[in-house]
């Protein structure tokens, strides 16, 4: 492996026309191989905008971005990363197993590669009984496990996850972080994960960006220097909660000049 | 955990068998009732003399056994009975309107496909497809009988127009919402294929087709009906003999004596258009996979 970045972002701007929003300003950030990075803000300050940028799904205004040393748009069409969102988006008409072959299905996979690869994903995220189920039969917290092996059936380099386990329970959340951990774990691969959690990207990273909005910036970088492999012992680490601490400070320094719903928000996430 | 997702599957397959035992029950029940309303309605009015909205008399309104036993009788003058001239007549009709059916829905389906993908052609063609459908069919048929006709082999003749005729209600229904279906696919999953760099070939075929099918299948049944009318009422200007059509036409002249034949006709179209429909719906079940909740 080199040490080639495998994000880079260098002096991005992103002004949204409508309503003339700055939604990022001068983002600088380098993401090294097998770093798992979470961005994490207050609603409005640009982290969703940043994760798009990385998979050239919103275009920068200014600055440029590469992935494995490509240009955005290159990496995207070469399929250098997965993604997960918020929602599963699972199309309902496909079982599980056919919904993890969409992407090998567009890549030309042959029909034993697929079913082989397809077979590994539900191993790798414990489903290997719900092959043949669709979508609808699954819980919220099944159905992104689901997605995460969709990202992950074509091995792409980097992982990008927008507020994956958002829509979901605590306890579910909580098994699921445990579990991406392990799945990182095994793959090597990099992530950049969305957050509102601030426990969460403490628990899962080795580096947090903390960002605030209006415009949209990075108000400060936390590395996690917890160890590794974490596990449910983490969270009860004093480590843990000091960390944990430094990210909030960051966010309450900038969350001065809050709205007050946003100012809320802020404190529900805390 | 999969042994007990297999006893949930068998379960829901048992209740299923159920609730279809349950429904023919219903529908049984039901066609019962109406004959039963429609003896008493004819009963009360003829015994009570009332005249209103119509006098109830046998030409009006036939028993229902003088109907059902017109099923069993020569029409004419040695004839075979009228429910076997009924039939093949129905299939001279059904084979109209199956053709027509496959050549409209073809047709509603390739239009749907081109509009979604041009707001310029969405803006410029579709007041034409509904002003299409604002002219009665009764106006037009003529017309593409002379249209058609010509042009046709030796073996489509006259049918073959009737056909034309049946696909021309049809494609419009299944072209709007082909074009809704494929306009209402999830932004997000729209999404999802930009990030595998998917071609627009592509996001049609695994994507926008996919997810439009309940919308498809909406059209496709009410196409179901309209093509049995259109096969129908098509027949009645080409002078087509074989048909539900043409035998509407001639029962019509003898209505005023022998009012039983037309409505022995009519349950036989009617009869088409729910074979036609129930076709379409267990084509639905077959092909359409979605959520258990979003089916009722």
């Amino acid at each position: 492996m080199n040490d080639q970045p495998v994000v880079q972002i260098e002096n991005v701007t992103k002004v949204f026309p409508r309503g003339n929003v700055t939604a990022l300003q001068d983002i600088e950030l380098s993401i090294a191989p097998g770093e798992f990075v979470s961005l994490i803000g207050p609603s409005g300050c640009g982290k969703s905008t940043l994760l798009r940028v990385i998979g050239d799904l919103v275009e920068p205004t200014e600055g440029s971005v590469t992935v494995n040393g490509k240009p955005a748009r290159r990496a995207r069409v070469d399929h250098d990363y997965g993604i997960v969102f918020q929602d599963a988006v699972l199309f309902d008409w496909r079982t599980v197993a056919k919904n993890i072959a969409v992407p090998l299905e567009l890549l030309g996979w042959s029909r034993d590669r697929r079913t082989q690869r397809v077979d590994e994903m539900l191993d790798l995220v414990e489903l290997a009984g719900f092959a043949d189920h669709h979508p609808w039969q699954l819980s919220g917290g099944m159905q992104q496990r689901v997605s995460i092996a969709r990202a992950l059936a074509f091995e792409p380099a980097l992982l990008l996850m927008d507020e994956p386990f958002g829509a979901l329970d605590e306890m579910t959340r909580e098994r699921l972080n445990l579990e991406l951990l392990s799945i990182w774990q095994q793959l090597g691969s990099t992530v950049v994960f969305v957050t509102h959690s601030i426990s969460e990207a403490v628990f899962l990273s080795t580096r947090v960006v903390v960002m605030s909005p209006r415009p949209g910036r990075i108000a400060g970088v936390v590395p996690i220097d917890l160890a590794s492999p974490r596990g449910v012992e983490t969270r009860e680490d004093p480590r843990f909660f000091e960390l944990v601490t430094q990210v909030r400070e960051l966010l309450r320094k900038r969350g001065e000049h809050l709205l007050p719903e946003e100012a809320q928000l802020l404190e529900a996430t805390e | 955990m999969s042994a007990v997702a297999i006893g949930v599957r068998e379960r829901r397959r048992r209740d299923g068998i159920e609730r279809g035992a349950r429904r023919a029950l219903a529908v049984v029940l039901l066609l019962l009732a109406v004959v039963g309303l429609y003896e008493l309605y004819r009963w009360v009015w003829s015994s009570a003399g009332w005249t209103w909205p119509f006098a109830v008399t046998p030409v009006s309104m036939p028993h229902v056994w003088t109907i059902v036993k017109a099923f069993g009788q020569p029409a004419q003058v040695n004839q075979p009975p009228l429910i076997q001239i009924l039939f093949h007549k129905s299939l001279f009709t059904m084979k109209e309107a199956i053709v027509g059916f496959a050549l409209g829905a073809l047709i509603g389906f390739f239009l749907g496909v081109v509009l979604v993908h041009s707001r310029l052609l969405r803006r410029g063609v579709v007041p034409y497809i509904v002003a299409s459908q604002t002219i009665p069919i009764l106006a037009i048929a003529p017309m593409v009988v002379v249209w058609v006709n010509p042009k046709l082999p030796g073996p489509l003749q006259g049918w073959g127009a009737v056909a034309v005729i049946a696909a021309y209600l049809t494609f419009f229904p299944v072209a709007i919402n082909t074009l809704r279906g494929l306009q209402a696919v999830d932004p997000r999953a729209l999404e999802l294929m930009r990030t595998y760099a998917a071609s627009p070939w592509t996001v049609l075929w695994k994507l926008r087709v996919p997810s439009s099918l309940p919308y498809v299948f909406a059209a496709l049944k009410l196409a179901a009906t309209a093509c049995v009318v259109g096969a129908i009422i098509g027949e009645l200007p080409s002078g087509l003999q074989s048909g539900l059509g043409g035998a509407i036409l001639n029962f019509n002249q003898y209505y005023s004596i022998e009012p039983q034949e037309l409505w022995a006709t009519n349950v036989v179209a009617a009869l088409v258009g729910i074979l036609f429909f129930v076709t379409v719906v267990i084509a639905e079940k077959l092909v359409v996979r979605r959520a258990p909740e979003r089916i009722e």
